[in-house]
């Protein structure tokens, strides 16, 4: 009881930063219908863009508090990260785009390849370690000598999410942005025909997946410590997974399915074993494609002939 | 790119230099494209941590080096910039003089000349690089890069039946690879069969997982079906690494047998294959072998392609990957035929592998990771898919050139000691599939040659075909 409920609390932490980097694959598959393989490495991209910020802001320009300095590492790493979406899109997927349907996944692929080593080049391929940021911790209850903890670093985690999930939400359902992406998500000739400018959709698609793969970063530099080079691949599969696992397309979708990847992997990890964690994610991916391809919460392709 | 405006066509004759609004612009959009990069250097590129004595994390900028790029991001934007309005205004100008563009017959001429020419530089490619060198010693190294750029070719003409021909994407080709290697190590190594029994039996095991993989995803299509296959890859490889009592893990297998020359080792003394043909004895020897192993190898891999795409299996793999449900309407076996692709494109990938473990003396799970994947199908891809010779200069072009970086001496002498050209072969390959795919997407030879004709063989452009749907 105690074992689960402290995994509990450690996988919907995990799963609440898979949902943040599948979402940004789950609207890109949206509105483009292509698997960004890049979004896993932009996710490190961010993570590093993050940890810079935060030795800059701590020990460059000395502010002493942690929560400000955070604070400022989010935005900071969400507009830079923001800027690398932008950049990605116009020069390996826009000029693709009505060309054949292996192209941009060829693209992707060199575009995630490309970011990986960018980053070990210019940062060196040991990974970085800082010490522990937020290290206090509430203790929940205690039984049997276990105690069951949640840790201010889980609380924020969770918090974060939860905020920038809400308005993200607004901006999908409420804004005209929302409204024209999910116009070219359904059509995009008969949207252009009405006026939106497709190209400038696809583009703020892209920024706005950015900005929450930089979330996601920040969150994970804070929760783990340590970045390297590496760390974009598997992320970005399992956030894959859940994008799938909870419907391709749909936003609550990747959500959903991110929360159930993060808990798999954690209670996986907990009662079988850790070393096959990654090989039950990969299989969950697919189990999933093959049996259920449209997911819990997406629609079922309709095949026109 | 960013949308460049079409300026009018000058009427002929007129001999006014360039207007003004072309430089203009081209200075703004490369202005442009530099405030972009600041903007993208500033935390990553400005900033380099490094681990100091007391473990802390240390901050060293780099303003030299963002200032460096931003520079030669200028520079490059100018002079795309400057290029593409040349090309609108020259294709303008055809337009209003009512001349259509060249009919390009180069593809088809490297074509016929390039494949007699590649043939006979692949036959004589040891001979030409000891010449070369000054000795056969001397080209090992030559010869070493001969070998892998074959085996690549190997492996992108087994994946092309996949991908190129049955337009199945598959992203975990390099699974049937790992256990054509694998077969080779484990049987050599515990039961101590030689290569030549091990080399087709890899190439049977590897096909038989081929069907058996190649079963679930019978269903799915195009980018789903890349993402299982990629999964089930690194499943493949995740499970080398832990189920240590089988293949000793991370830490892989060594000591694998070396190949003999059927049967008659490569060693000195009264038994080896140098005594045995009167030879004074050299390591090289095995080398060379080897090369024309893969060689033989490649060819036949070849050579089955070309003779099953005149078969019925071949036609309806072609067939598949135009339009599947044409295909099942007219009573095509699509199973049997995409399991026919899946398991004939492994066992060439699985007798590559063995051939890998025969030649490394050593194989270890970090040796088929999904970058090992992705550069066969960019090879297939960027060769343009189904065509065999392209597949062959993308393996030359995308394997051999990043590894001309290792020569590039002189960059020391411009960047400094400490500057090691090798740490950005990937860094350009990766900027190279996407550079690619940009300016050629259908790849580098994207006409295609009908396998059937009624009258006469017209090869037809790439674009108007409808592949890479399957």
């Amino acid at each position: 009881m105690e074992v689960f409920a402290q995994q509990l609390i450690n996988g919907l932490t995990l799963g609440s930063i898979y949902g943040l980097i599948a979402i940004g694959y789950t609207m890109v598959f949206g509105i483009i219908g292509m698997v960004n393989f890049a979004h896993g490495d932009v996710f490190m991209v961010s993570a590093f863009i993050a940890m810079i910020f935060f030795l800059l802001l701590t020990t460059w320009l000395g502010i002493a508090s942690i929560a400000l300095a955070l604070l400022l590492v989010l935005v900071l790493a969400m507009l830079m990260t923001a800027l690398w979406g932008w950049t990605l899109e116009r020069l390996a997927y826009r000029p693709l785009r009505g060309s054949f349907r292996l192209a941009p996944m060829i693209s992707a692929i060199g575009v995630a390849i490309f970011l990986a080593n960018f980053v070990q080049v210019s940062q060196g391929a040991r990974n970085k370690a800082v010490p522990p940021i937020v290290t206090d911790v509430i203790v929940l209850f205690e039984r049997n000598g276990y105690a069951v903890a949640l840790s201010y670093k889980q609380i924020i985690i969770m918090s974060v999410t939860a905020v920038l999930l809400t308005a993200f939400w607004f901006v999908v359902t409420r804004t005209s942005l929302g409204r024209a992406q999910r116009a070219c998500e359904q059509d995009r000739k008969m949207a252009a025909l009405l006026g939106i400018d497709v190209d400038r959709t696809i583009s703020l698609t892209f920024v706005l997946g950015a900005a929450l793969a930089a979330v996601a970063g920040t969150m994970f530099f804070l929760y783990y410590g340590v970045v390297g080079f590496t760390d974009g691949f598997i992320p970005g599969v399992k956030a894959f997974t859940a994008a799938v696992l909870g419907g391709i397309g749909s936003l609550p979708g990747a959500v959903l399915g991110g929360l159930i990847i993060g808990l798999v992997e954690t209670f996986w990890s907990a009662y079988f074993s850790i070393e096959y964690k990654d090989v039950a994610a990969f299989s969950i991916l697919a189990i999933v494609l093959i049996f259920m391809p449209s997911g819990i919460l997406g629609r079922p392709e309709v095949e026109k002939v | 790119m960013t949308s460049i405006p079409t300026f009018p066509a000058r009427p002929a004759g007129t001999n006014q230099p360039a207007p003004p609004p072309l430089l203009l612009h081209a200075l703004r959009e490369s202005a442009l494209a530099a405030l972009v990069m600041l903007g993208l250097s500033i935390p990553i590129l400005l900033f380099r941590t490094d681990q100091s004595a007391g473990q802390q994390l240390m901050l060293t900028p780099r303003i030299g080096l963002v200032a460096t790029m931003c520079a030669i991001i200028f520079a490059v934007r100018f002079v795309v910039c400057l290029y593409v309005a040349r090309r609108q205004s020259q294709r303008a100008a055809r337009q209003a003089a009512g001349v259509s563009a060249p009919q390009s017959k180069l593809a088809h001429y490297v074509v016929s000349v390039g494949v007699p020419l590649f043939l006979g530089i692949a036959v004589t490619y040891p001979l030409i690089s000891s010449m070369l060198a000054g000795g056969l010693n001397g080209a090992r190294y030559w010869i070493d890069l001969g070998i892998l750029i074959l085996t690549y070719v190997m492996l992108g003409w087994g994946l092309n039946i996949v991908v190129g021909l049955a337009g199945l994407l598959d992203l975990g080709y390099v699974a049937f690879y790992a256990v054509g290697a694998y077969t080779y190590a484990l049987l050599s190594t515990t039961y101590g069969l030689s290569f030549w029994i091990c080399l087709p039996l890899a190439g049977v095991l590897a096909a038989f997982w081929g069907i058996l993989l190649g079963f679930p995803v019978l269903r799915l299509r195009g980018d789903y079906l890349a993402i299982v296959t990629l999964a089930f890859g690194e499943i493949i490889r995740l499970v080398l690494i832990n189920w240590v009592e089988l293949t000793n893990g991370g830490a892989g297998i060594s000591s694998i047998p070396r190949a003999t020359f059927f049967g008659v080792p490569f060693e000195r003394g009264e038994n080896g294959f140098a005594a045995m043909f009167g030879l004074q004895f050299s390591a090289m020897h095995r080398i060379v072998f080897l090369y024309y192993l893969i060689l033989v190898l490649a060819l036949i891999t070849n050579a089955v392609t070309m003779r099953l795409r005149r078969l019925p299996v071949g036609r309806a793999w072609e067939a598949l990957r135009e339009d599947e449900i044409a295909c099942r309407s007219l009573g095509i076996n699509t199973r049997n035929t995409k399991l026919t692709a899946f398991s004939i494109g492994a066992g060439f990938g699985g007798l590559a592998g063995a051939f890998f473990a025969v030649r490394q003396g050593f194989v270890s799970p970090e040796s088929f990771n999904f970058l090992e994947s992705a550069i066969i199908l960019s090879v297939v891809v960027l060769g343009g898919m189904g065509s065999q010779f392209g597949v062959a200069i993308a393996a030359v072009v995308m394997v051999g050139g990043p590894e001309m970086l290792r020569h590039l001496a002189f960059t020391k002498a411009i960047f400094g000691p400490e500057f090691d050209p090798n740490e950005y072969r990937l860094l350009i390959f990766g900027l190279a599939m996407v550079v690619m795919m940009v300016w050629r997407p259908r790849g580098l030879i994207s006409h295609r040659n009908p396998s059937i004709a009624l009258k006469e063989r017209k090869a037809i452009s790439g674009s108007l075909v409808k592949e890479g749907h399957g």
